[in-house]
């Protein structure tokens, strides 16, 4: 136990490194996982650190052990994560659900891969954003937050710990092949800055015989929590429960508890929601006000940067080309898909995949502006004159595909 | 005699607080032999309390799904009911973000041998410091009696209308392969020696296992014959073998032939534990 678990500095790193460094900079002190290209280097980096701040990191038998541990390892009163790609969060889905009952805070760290099933292990998509909101069964909501730099795998990892304390959720950081493997600098600002960002465990003040794991006060969506070992006797389960947290089978309790569970997060998506909006000068805007344009390109992680060159042919063209890039993914900013839909001709979604977060978007444009989908299977890199013809047909200057499935 | 009455009622069972007894009463069948299990795990850590070995607000207890994986739902501890297949990671987890407590899995056979034996061979192979207890009543209970990887060969069950085809898992014989410190089996008519098991495992560090043989008068003992929760006991007593140290090889069981089921205390042996390797190797780097 020798190093700082934050060592300030300008580093070379590639983007699972940088994810190992956020969390531990976060305060993540338990890790379990399992190896899976291209997320390996995660937990490599996490082995060879955690031992020196004190954590523990473990190589489970497969994902599912992984994130169930780290959903034990959080009721022992520590900060945990995992790390994986598809069929790895395919298998960790049910854990997921889990962590969504007892309201575990967690993170996993999806690093995308091309799909389904085997895939393309060593190559990138964006193929889990739909997984990564809807893999485990049951009604639920969660948050995903998506960087496009090593840089932002290191500052995304505070805010994914940061939104798993404050929401009692499990938070998927939805990374991918090129994030993870693409080596950039990565600033690390001094510790007392980092500490000033960090959200810890809010544990109740009561004493045990006051204390419900599951009540809230009035105003209140999140419970404070316990760990085990403090005299408190919790009980959770995955099955409905009460605010005791006992098993309660009826109508009434699981109409109460999953319309909480839901609702703290629907309910408060504005307050969760982060992006960044660029009007057509390149000019980074606060408000959907601001957007007068003919196009807005919609993008998240990687596609944030690879819409880049086209974005700018288009403007060269002479569109007015507004951007839209998700920071979270979910819950979905749909308020700001709705006010944009009165502020341009259309929507163009770039995502690498065969069309998902495009549904969401054309579901809030509500037919007030044309939905077009950049879309891409995985493994290689776009075409710069295909996406520039999808942008085209989102602002109507070009023919060529106007509905989500239809093209590219 | 009115008095006494009042008394009677006023006097509180001594187990009562290691129980949630608001939750009172359960769900398990009459003569199903997990509540005579959660006696003997009371009965081990009041024990133990008494003797200044152990706190009760420093167990936690982890299930799974089924019969058995409702006991943490039942025990006043910090207890964790976890998903199918799932208790003994969740307690791996427990026990390696708190090396302070001391993590009991109290599941069924379907639940730690069938969707969890992965997780089952692999804690063992690491030696983590916790507890499993398992209840063996050789078939899914909750669910309606189909068959189990402990069904015996031939016997029936709701998915084997005509006599399981499948070889079973000999338990106490797997476990020790897989590198338990401590494997025992007793039977649930067995309560005082299966509680005296359970509190060397409270006390021993590394991966223990405990199997308690349960009978399922629902549905094993009904579909196969054997009688009632009651004859299902006289059986036990009639064929059980308490042996010192048996071979777990031998431990094959079969409640529906005449032959000794084998009982005791397999294997009692000293392993670094994943805890200690961990912090060597931490020491180390």
């Amino acid at each position: 136990m020798s190093e700082p678990a934050v060592a300030p500095g300008e580093y070379f790193w590639q983007g699972d490194i940088a994810v190992a460094e956020g969390a531990i900079a976060a305060g993540c002190r338990f890790f379990a996982g399992y190896p899976i290209t291209p997320a390996s280097e995660v937990a490599e980096r996490i082995a060879a650190r955690m031992p020196l701040v004190g954590g523990v990191a473990v190589q489970m038998e497969n994902e599912i052990a992984s994130v169930i541990a780290i959903i034990g390892a959080c009721w022992g009163g520590k900060k945990a994560m995992t790390a994986t790609s598809g069929p790895g969060l395919s298998l960790m889905q049910e854990g997921i659900g889990l962590a969504v009952m007892m309201e575990a805070p967690c993170v996993i760290v999806d690093v995308q891969r091309g799909g389904p099933s085997t895939g393309l292990p060593t190559m990138w998509s964006q193929a889990d954003v739909m997984q990564a909101r809807w893999g485990s069964h049951g009604d639920y909501e969660l948050i995903a937050i998506a960087p496009s730099s090593p840089q932002e795998a290191f500052d995304f990892m505070i805010d994914a710990f940061n939104y798993a304390e404050l929401w009692r959720v499990p938070v998927i950081v939805l990374t991918d092949g090129i994030v993870g493997h693409m080596t950039e600098k990565v600033v690390v600002p001094p510790p007392d800055e980092i500490a000033k960002r960090i959200v810890e465990r809010r544990y109740t003040t009561l004493p045990p015989e006051e204390y419900l794991p599951y009540h809230l006060d009035d105003g209140e969506w999140v419970p404070p929590m316990v760990k085990a070992g403090d005299g408190y006797f919790i009980h959770t389960t995955g099955l409905t429960h009460d605010e005791r947290g006992y098993p309660d089978m009826s109508a009434e309790a699981q109409d109460w508890l999953v319309r909480r569970l839901v609702n703290k997060i629907r309910k408060n998506a504005e307050k969760i929601c982060r992006y960044e909006l660029f009007a057509p000068t390149g000019e980074k805007v606060n408000s959907t006000n601001e957007i007068d344009a003919d196009v807005c390109v919609v993008t998240f992680g990687v596609t944030s940067r690879l819409a880049v060159p086209a974005m700018v042919e288009a403007t060269k063209r002479g569109l007015r080309v507004a951007h839209l890039r998700l920071v979270t993914v979910w819950p979905f900013p749909e308020w700001v898909i709705r006010d944009l839909a009165q502020r341009v001709a259309g929507f163009c979604v770039v995502e690498m995949n065969l069309g998902q977060l495009v549904y969401e978007v054309e579901r809030c444009a509500g037919g007030k502006a044309r939905t077009v989908l950049c879309g891409h299977a995985g493994g290689g890199l776009y075409k710069l004159d295909s996406m520039l013809e999808a942008i085209m047909s989102a602002a109507g200057v070009a023919t060529k595909g106007d509905t989500p499935c239809a093209q590219l | 005699m009115k008095q006494n009455r009042k008394k009677a009622r006023n006097k509180r069972h001594p187990l009562e607080k290691y129980l949630r007894m608001e939750r009172i009463p359960h769900i398990w069948c009459p003569g199903c032999g997990i509540g005579t299990v959660i006696n003997a795990f009371c009965t081990a850590v009041m024990e133990l309390e008494a003797e200044g070995k152990i706190e009760q607000k420093k167990i936690a207890v982890v299930s799974g799904i089924g019969c058995s994986g409702r006991a943490a739902g039942y025990l006043r501890f910090d207890s964790f009911h976890t998903t199918h297949g799932g208790a003994l990671p969740f307690a791996a987890g427990l026990k390696l973000a708190n090396p302070e407590l001391t993590v009991v899995v109290i599941s069924g056979d379907g639940d730690i041998v069938a969707i969890g034996g992965n997780h089952l061979i692999h804690a063992a192979r690491r030696n983590v410091d916790f507890n499993v207890i398992c209840i063996n009543n050789f078939i899914y209970g909750m669910t309606g009696g189909q068959v189990a990887p402990t069904t015996p060969l031939g016997a029936r069950s709701s998915t084997t209308p005509y006599g399981n085809y499948e070889i079973p898992f000999n338990l106490p014989h797997l476990a020790a392969s897989a590198g338990a410190v401590y494997v025992a089996r007793w039977t649930t008519l067995h309560a005082r020696r299966l509680k005296d098991s359970m509190k060397e495992a409270l006390l021993k560090r590394g991966f223990c296992f405990i199997e308690a043989i349960s009978p399922c008068p629902t549905v094993f003992i009904r579909r196969n014959r054997l009688g009632s929760g009651i004859e299902v006991m006289r059986m036990f007593a009639k064929r059980a073998v308490v042996e010192k140290n048996p071979d777990p090889n031998r431990a094959d069981i079969d409640l529906r032939r005449d032959e000794p089921i084998i009982c005791g205390k397999f294997v009692d042996i000293e392993r670094p534990n994943f805890l200690d390797l961990l912090a060597q190797q931490a020491r180390r780097s």
